[in-house]
């Protein structure tokens, strides 16, 4: 290996020292080269297209990546660029102003309003963009079918007594009894908004949950996992995952989370979808906005699996 | 004889850049990994000289950074989950790789050869996250089958995905290792009559033992600073493994999934890169073991 190497910069020094205006022409056309690769590329930005940076929440990333793409064909000169990797992220992103829309499943924290402000002397801006209703997810095989805010308290709370399928009163298919508990990392909108709305305030959770990275990985371990239950948003469901309509309290009538549970706000767990901007936002990015609210927008909430925003006037 | 030309300036001052291009590319390595030390160090400082916890860090297994009323970092539970998998990845990973690595420099053919180290090579370029996948979809679903255990997400998925990013760099260098012996060694074994094991166990080992000692060392610092491999297939759960069934978190999992959401300079952060400076430490302690034990080859 390094014998090989070795020859080859030999070879390379004999070239060079064989014609230094040689390489000094060629040089001079890997400079011009590089200037046309330069110009092509600030090129194929164009000179009128906007772009607007979107980050943020996992749960409403493929909703995100829907309206970008109807977006595109309704204003071409405008292309919006979606990217994940939780509400957390995107709050930073905006605090630190590197993005103009910041995708939030949950609110900004007093705290986290005050380091934008800090950062970049602009306060955010909410838009409500839609609802989530929170989907507890068991596998498909699971006969469980609904389950109270207490009992999932017990499940993921720290101190909770509830780690086998059996004190809930199930048996599972396979025969296992643990409860393998399925969650988000922290940085995720959906951990916070479970944390807050299940757990109750400052309460933590139970140490030994599966923390996925994303809605999507969630629903796809408890559909690999027979004994596993998880929590994510609903427009993650798929055939091989049952969703658990959820009660107040024992003895209440549970509900489904569906798109009416959510609007009559019998689903307890139900959450508004939020877009920040800093501050009042204006042009491209206020159009955009405007159009996520339009009815053109909110029918692609409908189609992403989410709740759209009830129609104003009623 | 003809007067020698005389070079153009040009060509004696480009040849001078040059040179010291090239020495800074030297030295350029040297003021990396410092520069890599000086950073992560500072940015964890503050909190570590101004009432750091120690106890709390080493001692206890909770690791609750963003807790609202109680919070903890406690990464018991994190570095017991490193070893573990480590653990056994290299229980997994070395005498395979040692016996490839034996088998390809004394056994096979030298077309057999050729194809073997172009095979482990190519494994040695397949991305980690690309393991974690196969972690995540594949050998999840096979040891949930297999052992029928809950979830397949645990410290054994971790461990074999881990043990076969190692195996390559064992090989390779181990193989190197045994090329080093000299002939002669061989030859005068054979020449008393010796068997292939008797040669392999008596002589080329213990004359390789420094090179091969080396190669699982590097093998170990691969194992202890994965991270994307690691992060999908150990399943991510804060928990003291008490079995190779139980889901585990590492150290280097938790910076990756909780760096990006830290507020810069916050406590969590600082902590977050005291976790650094403990794997710096950790894979610097090794790699310098192995460089001293081939130092030692060398002079041996």
């Amino acid at each position: 290996m390094i014998q090989r190497s070795t020859s080859v910069c030999y070879r390379a020094a004999i070239i060079r020292e064989r014609s230094c205006c040689e390489s000094r022409r060629i040089f001079t056309i890997g400079l011009l080269a590089l200037a046309l690769l330069d110009a092509a590329c600030a090129g194929s930005k164009g000179p009128n297209k906007t772009v607007i940076q979107d980050t943020g929440s996992d749960t409403m990333v493929n909703l995100a990546q829907a309206w970008a793409e109807e977006y595109a064909k309704v204003d071409p000169t405008v292309s919006v660029e979606v990217s994940g990797g939780g509400s957390g992220t995107g709050i930073a992103a905006l605090s630190s102003g590197t993005v103009d829309i910041a995708n939030c499943s949950r609110r900004f924290e007093a705290q986290e309003v005050e380091q934008a402000r800090k950062n970049t002397g602009k306060a955010p801006h909410e838009f409500m963009v839609g609802f989530d209703a929170l989907a507890v997810y068991v596998n498909k095989n699971n006969p469980l079918n609904e389950i109270t805010i207490d009992q999932l308290a017990g499940i993921y709370a720290e101190g909770g007594k509830l780690t086998k399928w059996s004190q809930l009163g199930v048996k599972l298919p396979d025969g296992f009894d643990e409860i393998i508990c399925v969650g988000r990392q922290s940085n995720s909108g959906t951990y916070f908004y479970f944390r807050e709305a299940i757990l109750g305030k400052g309460r933590d959770f139970k140490l030994g949950s599966r923390d996925m990275q994303g809605s999507k990985d969630v629903v796809e371990l408890v559909a690999n996992t027979p004994s596993a239950i998880g929590y994510s948003g609903m427009g993650y469901n798929t055939p091989s995952v049952k969703q658990l309509r959820v009660s107040k309290e024992a003895g209440q009538p549970s509900y489904a989370p569906s798109v009416e549970n959510t609007l009559n706000h019998t689903y307890p767990i139900a959450r508004p979808l939020f877009m920040y901007t800093l501050g009042e936002p204006t042009g491209a990015v206020r159009k955009y906005l405007n159009w996520v609210n339009s009815d053109a927008g909110q029918k692609i909430v409908l189609q992403s699996g989410y709740v759209p925003l009830p129609k104003t006037g009623n | 004889m003809p007067a020698i030309p005389r070079r153009p300036r040009v060509e004696i001052l480009a040849e001078r850049a040059i040179e010291v291009l090239i020495r800074l590319c030297g030295i350029s390595a040297i003021l990396f990994v410092f520069g890599i030390f000086f950073f992560v160090f500072r940015e964890g400082s503050q909190l570590l000289f101004h009432g750091f916890n120690f106890r709390e860090f080493f001692f206890s297994p909770e690791w609750y950074p963003d807790s609202q009323s109680h919070v903890r970092y406690g990464a018991l539970a994190l570095i017991a989950g490193t070893a573990s998998v480590t653990l056994l990845a290299m229980l997994l990973a070395v005498p395979f790789g040692l016996g490839t690595a034996v088998f390809i420099s004394e056994f096979c053919g030298r077309h057999a050869k050729e194809a073997l180290k172009i095979t482990v090579e190519l494994l040695a370029a397949i991305p980690s996250v690309v393991w974690g996948f196969v972690g995540l979809t594949v050998m999840n679903k096979v040891i949930i089958q297999l052992f029928h255990t809950p979830i397949g997400l645990n410290v054994l998925n971790g461990g074999v995905i881990l043990a076969l990013m190692s195996v390559p760099i064992i090989v390779s260098i181990g193989e190197d290792a045994l090329k080093a012996v000299p002939d002669s060694y061989r030859e005068a074994a054979i020449a008393l009559g010796v068997t292939r094991w008797q040669l392999i166990h008596r002589v080329l080992v213990p004359a390789a033992r420094n090179g091969l000692l080396a190669a699982v060392l590097l093998g170990v610092g691969r194992a202890v600073g994965e991270t994307m491999a690691v992060l999908m297939a150990t399943g991510h759960a804060v928990k003291i493994p008490t079995s190779l069934l139980d889901s585990v978190r590492t150290l280097t999992a938790t910076i990756a999934a909780e760096l990006g959401e830290a507020a810069v300079h916050s406590d969590h952060y600082q902590v977050l890169f005291i976790i650094g400076m403990l794997l710096f430490t950790i894979t610097f302690a090794i790699n310098l073991a192995a460089d001293l034990i081939v130092r030692g080859v060398r002079r041996g």
